[in-house]
């Protein structure tokens, strides 16, 4: 397994009055351009674990990330790279889609125009190719223009997945991306997600266990902000080692 | 009919009560301005375009134009000026490099700022020419406006900004944008909030008569640069209407609804303006 994304020794504590470690001392490996799902009990870490790859927690006061963090080769917290072209490096999909207040043409030109990659005809290439590997351009083609809040919640998270390939990512998050979607679009975007695996490096948070099981190649399971399994997904569903894993994939573990 | 049931309607009618009090007022104070003031837009239509004449207010006869360009004059900029620094405040408030606390003992500073009366900003700007040793003038003027005006704009410009949701943020974040082009987006995303912030402003700024009397002035002169006199119209309407000439004290009434007229064209134009960026924006019209 050739791994991208190399996780040593990582601890992220919220501080404050109350003071909480929501992830303990993760070292974990997560494989290229295949799709990784985090999976556990709510309140385990997983958002918090895959907000730290692309730095999200530096807007926040309070939140203290240590360890290490290795993406293509390099340690992004103590890289000298600008955290925004890490950001650009590393994309992320919410649980919610909230396009910009702007058409939908312009939500996906935006991040190619900030990032200065692409203008005039190239922009117009790029928008068709993105919005093409999101499933959603013969939707939308003929509306280019109008605004992305007439589309529907389900097209709306589309489109926020193709304004994030937009920037030509190396490393997608979703963070459980169908959360908000009726089961039809949620259909439709574990469809692209699938797609997707094979040029992106994908991590994928999920409370849905039948949703890792239909979707990813490799599983991080996650109890109380500790790793305590992790590996190819069909051993982990099928022969999980850890007795906590055993529980949650039968379903019987308290919050899942 | 049983307890609850009666507790809601008397609640219902409360409300209809508070409702009707104000339609009534509204009403009220259109109606006795257009009444008193009515038939000299209709007999003497010119006092809306023609500069006063020689002691116009000792009933010598001219019109008010100079007022109303002198509002305008004062109140377009100071609003520009305050919507300015107000953003500015807004989006440091909310910036990450902000601390809660700062961020907290400025929102109290502001409420404070806004409860202040107008006429001690007029007070104040006064001191500053005083000791400057220079008249009362549009520019002062200006100054007191936008001071005036800069609590209200921030406050509303605040909320909305606060009001756009983290995550819509985090996805932006997570496109690679700088702090300062995520600034961007979030006051597109609070555009509507903002608007009805600067509007709000404006209205506040078009009808105060305490901060310009004494900064930019009360002559009969016509708004002829920067550092000369201007009267605004709450101030001319205050000034006809402590006249001892029933023919002045009736261009009070016209003044009145001439001012009246502006702000409600002022707020419609925005109104287009935002509800058409309000289109893009997730959850708006």
């Amino acid at each position: 397994m050739e791994s991208e994304i190399q996780i040593r020794d990582l601890t992220i504590t919220y501080g404050g009055r109350h003071h909480v470690v929501a992830v303990n001392n993760v070292s974990v490996d997560i494989p290229r351009n295949r799709l990784t799902a985090i999976i556990g009990p709510s309140g385990c870490g997983k958002t918090t674990l895959l907000k730290a790859l692309n730095r999200l927690h530096d807007i926040k006061e309070g939140v203290q990330v240590r360890g290490h963090i290795v993406i293509g080769g390099e340690d992004i917290y103590q890289s000298r790279l600008p955290v925004f072209e890490l950001r650009r490096r590393v994309g992320l999909i919410g649980q919610k889609p909230y396009p910009l207040p702007a058409s939908i043409y312009d939500n996906v030109a935006y991040g190619p125009r900030i990032h200065r990659r692409a203008k005039g005809g190239e922009l117009n290439e790029v928008v068709e190719r993105c919005l093409r590997q999101a499933h959603l351009w013969e939707e939308v083609e003929d509306r280019l223009d109008s605004p992305a809040a007439g589309l529907s919640v389900g097209q709306q998270q589309r489109l926020c997945i193709a304004r994030a390939l937009a920037v030509e990512p190396e490393v997608i998050l979703c963070d459980e991306v169908t959360s908000a979607l009726d089961p039809l679009s949620s259909q439709k975007v574990e469809n692209l997600l699938r797609s997707l695996r094979e040029k992106y490096t994908m991590v994928m948070v999920t409370h849905i266990l039948r949703q890792a099981r239909r979707l990813a190649d490799y599983v991080i399971v996650m109890y109380m902000g500790e790793v305590i399994e992790a590996g190819e997904a069909q051993e982990v569903f099928g022969n999980p080692r850890h007795e906590k894993t055993r529980e949650y994939v039968k379903g019987i573990m308290a919050g899942a | 009919m049983n307890r609850r049931h009666l507790e809601q309607q008397v609640a219902l009618c409360a409300m209809y009560g508070a409702l009707v009090m104000v339609v009534v007022s509204l009403l009220l104070i259109i109606g006795v301005t257009v009444l008193r003031g009515g038939h000299v837009l209709v007999t003497r239509p010119e006092v809306v375009v023609t500069p006063p004449g020689p002691r116009y207010l000792l009933g010598g006869g001219g019109g008010f134009v100079h007022a109303i360009l002198g509002s305008l004059y004062l109140v377009l900029p100071a609003t520009l000026l305050a919507s300015g620094i107000a953003m500015g405040i807004a989006l440091y408030l909310q910036s990450d490099y902000t601390s809660r606390r700062t961020a907290g003992a400025i929102r109290n500073l502001l409420d404070a700022l806004w409860g202040t009366p107008s006429i001690v900003y007029g007070m104040f700007v006064l001191t500053i020419l005083i000791s400057l040793q220079q008249r009362a003038s549009l520019l002062a003027g200006i100054a007191a406006l936008t001071l005036l005006e800069i609590p209200i704009i921030a406050r509303y410009a605040d909320a909305a900004v606060q009001a756009v949701p983290p995550m819509a943020k985090e996805t932006s974040y997570a496109l690679g944008t700088t702090r300062w082009e995520n600034s961007q987006v979030v006051i597109r995303y609070a555009l509507p909030g903002i608007a009805t912030g600067v509007l709000i402003g404006l209205g506040r700024g078009i009808g105060d008569a305490a901060s310009v009397i004494f900064t930019a002035g009360a002559g009969n002169n016509m708004p002829s640069g920067l550092l000369e006199g201007v009267t605004a119209l709450p101030v001319l309407i205050f000034q006809q209407a402590s006249s001892f000439y029933p023919s002045v004290r009736e261009q009070a009434y016209a003044a009145s609804f001439v001012l009246i007229v502006i702000v409600l064209v002022l707020n419609v134009a925005s109104r287009l303006v935002t509800n058409y960026f309000a289109r893009y924006i997730p959850g708006g019209r």
